[in-house]
């Protein structure tokens, strides 16, 4: 044990802040993962004769594949078994990294358990369930895109939200007048606006960060209300875009299970991935993108060696709200082209849980955004299959997942050194 | 020590991780202790802290008329709408009592989350502690029966602030023992409170006989918060959580400027390190100010249920846990600057009430101009360089810009 101590300089320094951190997360996360366990085994049981079915392709598919049948107890059996050691193991001797690793595969287990046997006995459409992930992921993994733009730079975006709901409005609008692609541009313009309104406000007039993003989302909030009262209600055919399709890309589109997912969309899921590998690229892999993380863990050296703070700020952020605008169109021009008031409804703010759970990397963010969107999906299924528990039981479960995974995560996640604050060259 | 120095003078060390993510926690908090601190402190800033609110919520009304001009309102129409906010807010005995009426919730909420502000805690989740509260609140209140009123209704109201200082407390607990920000878990909190209520109402033993959409039973005549002017008119809504407010803000004055533990808060919100040799016991404090700061958002739910609404439904706190984060930042934290800012958010919200019905002008309005007046009183800056001529004799804070 000693040894090892010594060998993980993360567990080393746990011992400084506030009580002794790494034990807390572990025993809640064991605590979690033990409770689990007894959730599926004596909650989600099924017969023993009973079989789940997956549907993965349709009849009609260039290449069908055949459905997937598993036995519904068995293979909950096997999940308690795997969830009870992963809790038993945190207790006794886990901690550092592990905590993390099985606290995640646990949900991932508990997430399957769940599936399999809210379909013991019956049949569903894998392929349309992940599909239905996929699309629900795309506003929360660029909400959590643009939040990193800004964080990268170390600037805080809880105006995130807001920028998503004038993308959302703008697309709407813009969308109606002048059609689709014009909507989206007229977003991703929009969601510039309000970066550029928070970048005047924080990086020149040096208000408080997380004001200043309080107070854009309430804005936001309060305008497109306002206009949605006032005038959309009205003049029905401002607010009646006609939203994009899904279109297949060929030969990729007509694989099974992958090519649905994947290749078969509308444009704002290939425009997120799009955005993701770039980000990664450009913050990871170039020049550019080392300076804006400079910026972001300690200013005055990068201002030293001639890198010009204050416009890095300012094109980061602008940047993050077109790609929060882009993803606020999705809201409208990517499902039924209507406005409703607040229709954002915290996605932003669920973004910005994804981008903490990713560790401010777009790739960590896009795979917690795709957890997020999992559990959306999972929810609307599950409607359908009808199970006995209550439909708002179900819809809080990704938020007790964020609390429970952030609780026992974010102790390792480490934020840019120089988060929040104004920089004063003097 | 100020701020700059404080990021510049010492570079992080990289291997040190965790005692690094013990501070980013409160990094997000670290700049706003800078806007808090300044207090009513020194004479010359009397002048600033009287003009800025003052110009600011001129602006934001001007401004809030160029948006109603934006959207094709007739000018005549938004001149109505502004004598019509201005009457609904102060116009008439029933216009003050409405005012008021709005504005305990606000300023209720607004000072416990002035307070966590003051403790370097970031409360976003006063609306689902008012949620919570009120719901308790709600039950107690039908259910407890055959007591005498000076019983029922301060079990109701303390069964309402319990709990939703606990569910509070859930957020600042995790915080304190895992570093989990509270900003995340109090949102979701939020988020989970909306989804409780909605299931908890369809329950036999909370909803209303009789109804199949989610509604509670009503309150009863015993936990009923007496309403004050009933004696000149019964439809003046203004009631008892008036002294409530009141007692409210004396109390957290005195705590937090004249008792032990929030002078602990204190320290931990402005220097954390300090607490720390200081020998505060930095997670307690931690979960204390999230606990109380919870209780007064349940106290405002409570309040809320059993002052105005007399029963719990979906959404019954319309928001006033978002607005009263807006309360307390307009108000600096500092318990008297709540009241202020709650009355004036309040005068807003009625005056427009007023507004919707005379002038036909939506009631959405009043949120862009809260925004705004938020915008303006938090970025100064901005305020002197729109206005100079009214900070002329300060050329020095001009020449910053010019």
């Amino acid at each position: 044990m000693a040894d090892q101590t010594q060998m993980d300089p993360a567990r080393l320094a746990a011992s400084q802040p506030v009580a002794n951190v790494t034990d807390w997360r572990r025993i809640i996360s064991g605590f979690t993962l033990v409770m689990l366990a007894a959730i599926v085994l004596f909650l989600l049981d099924a017969p023993w004769d009973s079989v789940s079915t997956f549907r993965i392709s349709r009849p009609r598919d260039t290449w069908a594949v055949g459905n997937l049948v598993v036995p519904s107890q068995l293979i909950n059996t096997l999940a308690a078994i795997i969830l009870a050691f992963l809790g038993t193991r945190l207790f006794l001797r886990g901690g550092g990294r592990w905590t993390g690793l099985s606290l995640g595969v646990g949900l991932i287990i508990l997430a399957m358990a769940f599936l399999v046997w809210a379909t013991a006995g019956k049949a569903i459409s894998l392929t349309g369930m992940l599909q239905a992930t996929v699309v629900r992921a795309v506003p929360i993994a660029l909400a959590a895109l643009g939040g990193i733009l800004c964080e990268r730079v170390a600037v805080i975006n809880i105006a995130i939200e807001g920028m998503l709901l004038a993308g959302a409005f703008a697309g709407a609008l813009f969308g109606s007048l002048m059609g689709g692609w014009a909507g989206i541009i007229c977003a991703m313009l929009t969601g510039g606006v309000f970066g550029l309104l928070l970048a005047v406000l924080v990086i020149t007039y040096r208000v408080d960060q997380i004001i200043a993003g309080v107070v854009i989302n309430l804005f936001v909030l309060g305008l497109t209300s306002y206009v949605s009262s006032q005038v959309f209600a009205e003049f029905r055919w401002l607010n009646k875009a006609t939203p994009f399709r899904a279109f297949k890309i060929p030969v990729l589109g007509d694989i099974p299970l992958i090519g649905p997912v994947l290749f078969n969309q509308n444009l704002f899921v290939y425009g997120a991935l799009i955005m993701v590998t770039l980000s990664t690229y450009y913050l990871f892999y170039t020049r550019m993108g080392l300076r804006a993380r400079a910026v972001g863990e300690h200013p005055r050296a990068a201002d030293t060696l001639g890198i010009d703070v204050i416009k890095t700020r300012y094109a980061h952020v602008i940047a993050a709200g077109m790609v929060a605008g882009f993803g606020g169109a999705w809201f409208t021009l990517g499902s039924v082209g209507r406005f409703d008031e607040n229709m954002t409804f915290g996605r932003g703010f669920i973004g910005l849980a994804a981008m903490i759970f990713g560790r401010w990397h777009p790739l960590g963010a896009l795979a917690a955004a795709l957890v997020f969107g999992f559990a959306d999906s999972l929810q609307q299924k599950l409607s359908i299959l009808n199970t006995p528990i209550p439909s708002e039981f179900l819809s809080m479960a990704p938020y007790i997942a964020t609390i429970v995974v952030v609780a026992g995560l974010v102790g390792r996640a480490r934020p840019p050194a120089a988060i929040g604050k104004a920089y004063t060259k003097d | 020590m100020t701020r700059s120095s404080d990021t510049h003078g010492s570079p992080r060390n990289d291997g040190n991780q965790h005692n690094g993510s013990s501070h980013d926690g409160g990094n997000a908090v670290d700049s706003l202790r800078a806007l808090l601190a300044p207090t009513i402190d020194t004479r010359g800033n009397l002048r600033e802290i009287i003009l800025i609110p003052l110009a600011a919520v001129f602006m934001a009304l001007l401004i809030g008329a160029l948006i109603m001009m934006a959207t094709s309102v007739e000018p005549h129409i938004i001149l109505r709408s502004f004598v019509a906010m201005a009457d609904g807010s102060v116009g008439s005995l029933n216009a003050i009592s409405e005012t008021l009426t709005a504005s305990i919730p606000l300023v209720l909420a607004g000072l416990g989350i002035g307070l966590a502000f003051r403790a370097g805690l970031f409360n976003i989740g006063a609306e689902g502690q008012m949620v919570v509260g009120g719901l308790m609140a709600a039950v107690v209140s039908f259910s407890v029966t055959g007591l005498p009123m000076a019983l029922h209704l301060p079990l109701v109201l303390v069964s309402g602030l319990l709990v939703g200082g606990l569910y509070a407390a859930i957020a600042g607990f995790l915080r304190a023992a895992t570093g989990a920000h509270e900003v995340i878990s109090t949102i979701m909190l939020n988020l989970i409170s909306i989804r409780l209520l909605d299931y908890l109402l369809r329950q036999p033993f909370i909803q209303k006989e009789g109804r199949s959409d989610p509604i509670s039973k009503a309150v009863l005549e015993t936990a009923e918060l007496p309403r004050l002017l009933s004696f000149i008119d019964p439809n003046l809504r203004l009631h008892f959580g008036l002294f409530l407010m009141l007692g409210a803000v004396i109390l957290i004055y005195w705590l937090l400027y004249r008792s032990k533990l929030g002078f602990a808060f204190r320290i931990s919100g402005e220097n954390p390190d300090a607490a720390r040799y200081a020998g505060i016991r930095a997670g307690l404090t931690i979960v204390i100010a999230m606990a109380i700061a919870g209780g007064l958002a349940g106290l405002a739910g409570a309040a809320q249920v059993t002052g105005v609404l007399g029963r719990a439904t979906p959404g019954f706190t319309a928001g006033i846990g978002f607005d009263a984060i807006a309360v307390a930042l307009l108000g600096r934290s500092h318990p008297v600057g709540i009241l202020l800012a709650g009355v004036l958010f309040g005068a807003l919200e009625a005056g427009g009430r007023q507004m919707q019905v005379d002038a036909g002008v939506s009631i959405d309005m009043i949120s862009i101009i809260q925004a705004l007046i938020i915008i303006f009183v938090a970025a100064p800056l901005l305020v002197k360089r729109i206005m100079p001529f009214l900070f002329a004799d300060r050329p020095k804070e001009d020449a910053d810009h010019g």
